[in-house]
């Protein structure tokens, strides 16, 4: 494998430079070709015409950042799994029993989060930065 | 096909890893750090598909580059980059910074100069073992018990995040 | 010529070949998609240029590269270029690792008919996949558009979730497989199961398969699940402020994307270029065969996109993100252990 083993690397290299050079040729081309012809209208941010009022980067709700975060757990725990999908066939049962305890754990944290709530997105309560009414009648979880 | 200008490839990279992790903290633009984080990432990423580990190394990308930076640049994204770049850079804990680069610094030397015993020598690779095998039947037979403490680790971090995030449980 | 100077040469020229053919097959793609939804609502789709409206991509492609490249004022410049740039570069990045077929005979030169064949092949693909998010959220963020900032986080948050569905559907094939190369997995499908059905993932893993085709359309941002550019909400979501060749690259990049998800399905669940042999060609045509059968798979793959986008109504966000994690994650989950049962089981 050694001889092999860069040199089967070495295309996706290529590969990474070649699509490099295509989309920053796409980019300078079209600047290149096509016409400027720039007034102050044309360069404001698009919003249906308006005048757009204030910085369009504000705070926005939490449940994007717990997404991500749980995205990386449940990929970590996918990760875990590949390398045991691949040699299943030698674990035999044990590695049956070993993954199920594994993702057991695992998934008691995804019903936990299921329950508090967080997959959600249509319940406007507590879970925003922003803070409003609680609408969530008393008891309701 | 013999492997030529390896060196070169390992100098290259490593240049990368450590231009863009100064990068990283010299920025004033928390944007710009991430970008050059991404990139440190991606050059370690190359550097463990050279020491023959490529699991590592997709690992690396698909858990570093396409997870966590993706939540940091959630993060970054909205927090005020004008208000940002007012704020001083560095802090004045460098005495501490100082004792703790000295301390690394010499035990990095320890081991290097005197751990030949510390870790067991390195096997290099044969061909016919893949190395996600490898990593796959070390990790589910030898370390077993780390792995499943691993999940546990999860857990916690699953309702950590949850805890942080809600104002009310 | 050294040794190296010939790989590199040889790769570069199999690079080429592959986008060209790649970026060609993207614009018919775009051509029969106007051409077969027009026909399911009752219109004629594209017939203006050239027979059938053959040569509409070829107008398309050069009124894009002739249109105004406008960079709003506020943007953050570098990264409002990157963006598409990244887009376009890591869905043209995926194509290096999928096999087409067994070998290519010219004569008495012979090669394997994939760039590289690296056995971490399916991770490779993974690692694009969630790569790609960065062209998305940079787009969005750095256009400094209300909208184009509510699409990509919109276009974010649903790519990470149904990441990681995907990640898990992918593992009961390899399961079956026993290897992260993709030749293995397509060559662990050639047979039959008891003496009529052909050997392919599909039949055992069925699930895992709705899955992972559930889980790629809301990755490629495809309807039903195309809410980060919801045009009666977001305008046009994270490239509202992306005019000219900028907008089409990101146009590029979702239709490359099509058709990585088309391929890594062929190759997981459909046996990838095994398929009838088709004896009474010639010896010419028959080493060309598998790669007929490689892109008539790929080719109903993207028929069953353009349906469903002619056939279903747009998800609600909340509706998407509950399906994504409520609904898929689960039956990803149930998926694995069932199999691994079953093989646990069986294995002597």
């Amino acid at each position: 494998m050694p001889d092999n083993y860069l040199a089967s690397y070495l295309p996706l290299l290529i590969q990474f430079l070649l699509v490099g050079a295509i989309a920053g040729g796409m980019v300078t081309l079209s600047w290149l070709i096509g016409k400027h012809k720039n007034t102050a209208a044309k360069l404001m941010p698009y919003e249906c015409g308006m005048a757009p009022v204030g910085d369009a980067r504000q705070r926005f709700s939490v449940k994007f950042y717990l997404v991500a975060m749980l995205f990386i757990l449940f990929d970590v725990e996918a990760i875990f799994l590949y390398p045991w999908a691949v040699i299943f066939r030698e674990l035999k049962m044990f590695g049956f029993w070993e993954m199920l305890i594994y993702v057991l754990v695992v998934l008691g944290g995804f019903i936990y989060v299921w329950k508090k709530g967080v997959l959600d997105w249509s319940r406007a309560d507590s879970d925003q930065i922003v803070a409003l009414p609680d609408r969530a009648p008393a008891g309701s979880r | 096909m013999q492997p030529v200008a390896t060196s070169w490839f390992f100098y290259g990279l490593s240049a990368v890893a450590i231009v863009s992790a100064l990068m990283v903290i010299t920025r004033k633009n928390p944007v710009h750090s991430a970008i050059s984080l991404v990139f440190t990432l991606l050059s370690l990423a190359g550097l463990y598909l050279m020491l023959y580990a490529p699991f590592v190394a997709g690992v690396q990308i698909i858990l570093y580059v396409g997870g966590i930076m993706v939540l940091f640049l959630f993060v970054i994204m909205l927090v005020n980059i004008e208000h940002n770049l007012r704020e001083e850079q560095f802090n004045k804990q460098w005495l501490v910074a100082t004792i703790a680069t000295v301390v690394l610094g010499a035990l990095f030397g320890y081991v290097y100069y005197h751990g030949k015993g510390f870790f067991p020598a390195a096997v290099p690779p044969t061909p016919e073992q893949v190395n996600t095998q490898q990593i796959g039947m070390s990790l589910y037979t030898a370390y077993m018990f780390p792995f499943e403490i691993a999940s546990v680790l999860l857990l916690v971090a699953i309702i950590g995040a949850v805890v942080m995030a809600k104002k009310r449980i | 010529m050294p040794t190296w100077a010939q790989f590199v040469l040889l790769s570069a020229a199999k690079s080429v070949v592959v986008i060209i053919i790649l970026l060609t097959a993207v614009a018919y793609a775009v051509w029969l998609e106007r051409k077969v939804v027009g026909r399911m609502q009752n219109r004629w789709g594209p017939t203006r240029v050239g027979p059938f409206g053959l040569l509409q991509p070829l107008a398309d492609g050069i009124k894009f590269i002739l249109k105004e490249d406008i960079i709003p004022t506020n943007v953050y410049k570098p990264l409002y270029i990157a963006a598409p740039m990244i887009s376009v570069a890591l869905a043209l990045m995926s194509i290096a690792v999928v096999p087409f077929g067994e070998q290519l005979r010219f004569g008495s030169f012979s090669t394997p008919a994939q760039i590289t064949d690296v056995n971490v092949a399916l991770l490779v693909l993974l690692g694009v996949t969630s790569v790609a998010v960065y062209g998305v959220a940079l787009a969005g963020w750095s256009s400094n558009s209300k909208y184009s900032l509510l699409g990509s986080l919109r276009a974010s948050a649903q790519m990470v979730s149904y990441e990681a569905s995907l990640g898990l559907s992918l593992i009961g094939v390899l399961l079956l497989s026993g290897s992260l190369s993709l030749r293995e997995i397509v060559n662990g499908q050639s047979g039959t199961y008891f003496g009529f059905l052909p050997r392919w993932n599909f039949f055992p893993q069925f699930i895992a398969f709705f899955v992972y085709l559930t889980a790629a359309f809301a990755e490629t941002n495809r309807i039903p699940f195309d809410l980060p550019e919801a045009e009666t909400e977001l305008v046009a979501g994270y490239h509202t402020e992306y005019s000219s060749m900028k907008f089409a690259m990101f146009f590029m990049a979702e239709y490359t994307n099509m058709f990585t998800v088309a391929c890594v399905g062929t190759l997981l669940f459909f046996g990838g270029w095994h398929g009838p042999a088709l004896t009474f060609l010639p010896m010419v045509v028959q080493s060309f065969v598998p790669l007929f059968w490689f892109a008539f798979k790929i080719f109903l793959f993207l028929f069953l996109y353009i349906w469903i986008r002619g056939t279903l109504p747009r998800f609600r966000y909340d509706q998407l993100m509950a399906f994504g994690w409520k609904v898929l994650l689960p039956i990803a989950l149930a998926n694995i252990v069932l199999t691994s049962l079953y093989i646990g089981l069986t294995t002597p």
